[in-house]
């Protein structure tokens, strides 16, 4: 088969990648991530607005994977991990660029793919009201989330959500969140 | 009432909640992957405290990150203080931000919109 996950990562604008992760999403990944990628911003005198955005979003985007990735299908290569995902992290010319993946059941994409739709047709205070509804009407769901983590993130970066499904086999795609954290907001 | 004091971590606030003082602090970051279990306990012990609360409770929230599944609990902690505000006792929220961070005075906002207990949004200045 010619997938390969790396494909689309490779495919994109060219940057400093300082963090690259394949394999489980765990408590303990997630807390390497955000000190290794905090500390790099420190190093490199990074302004403190920017510095907590992506800060923001990275916590968002790792614990999206962890509460919501579906299991790799039977013949992946990585069997062991029990919620697998991606995660690079690239400095770009103004902001940062943060790209998760995680498979699929392409019976889910649909749902995923309208609700990342809806949040791109809204305008900015769109998204601050829905982020507001959500907050005050639904509850905690089962695997953990609250069902902001997108919302949040859209809100947060003033940015629209960049994505890609692959198909990975029948029953399956790799679903990539491409994800632009920058200096000047829109608003 | 025995007080609520926390020690904060990397991914867990410091919290110390004094019934004797009125006086509730949530303060540092709070994004835990599973938040639910650590704000249970203090939203329980909210509603022992809104039995007898004293006539002025002064809550102040210093967080410098919170994750979208702390905010749902963050929630309903200012729910029970809601409650306490609504049985005609005194209760003030002191949301801190630094001063460049309008993403943290925007979500004191949401929660001023949302529950009916005078907010005060308190600049931080380095």
């Amino acid at each position: 088969m010619g997938f390969k996950i790396e494909n689309y990562l490779n495919d994109q604008a060219k940057g400093d990648i300082i963090l690259f992760y394949k394999g489980n999403i765990d408590s303990d990944v997630i807390n390497q991530v955000l000190d290794t990628v905090e500390d790099k911003m420190v190093e490199v005198n990074e302004q403190s607005k920017l510095r907590k955005k992506v800060y923001n979003v990275l916590v968002e985007s790792l614990q999206n994977l962890y509460h919501h990735v579906d299991k790799v299908p039977d013949d992946y290569e990585d069997q062991e991990s029990e919620r697998f995902g991606i995660l690079q992290v690239k400095k770009i010319e103004k902001g940062y660029k943060i790209v998760t993946g995680n498979f699929v059941r392409n019976e889910n994409i649909e749902k995923l793919e309208e609700r990342i739709k809806r949040i791109n047709r809204s305008s900015h205070e769109e998204i601050k009201e829905l982020y507001k509804f959500i907050l005050n009407h639904q509850k905690i769901s089962q695997k953990g989330g609250g069902g902001l983590g997108l919302v949040d993130i859209a809100r947060k970066t003033g940015n629209k959500l960049d994505y890609a499904f692959k198909e990975y086999n029948d029953h399956h795609s790799f679903f990539y969140l491409n994800i632009l954290v920058n200096e000047e907001e829109q608003k | 009432m025995e007080p609520i004091i926390i020690e904060g971590t990397s991914k867990t606030p410091t919290v110390k909640f004094d019934a004797n003082e009125g006086v509730f602090e949530i303060k540092g970051r709070s994004i835990p992957e599973n938040s639910v279990e650590f704000y249970k306990p203090l939203v329980d012990w909210l509603d022992g405290y809104k039995e007898s609360p004293l006539t002025k409770t002064v809550v102040n929230i210093r967080l410098e990150y919170f994750n979208t599944s702390s905010s749902k609990c963050i929630l309903d902690v200012f729910k029970k203080l809601e409650a306490i505000h609504k049985a005609k006792n005194e209760v003030e929220v002191n949301w801190y931000y630094e001063e460049d961070d309008e993403d943290m005075l925007e979500a004191g906002e949401d929660y001023e919109s949302i529950i009916r207990v005078p907010f005060k949004m308190v600049e931080i200045v380095e």
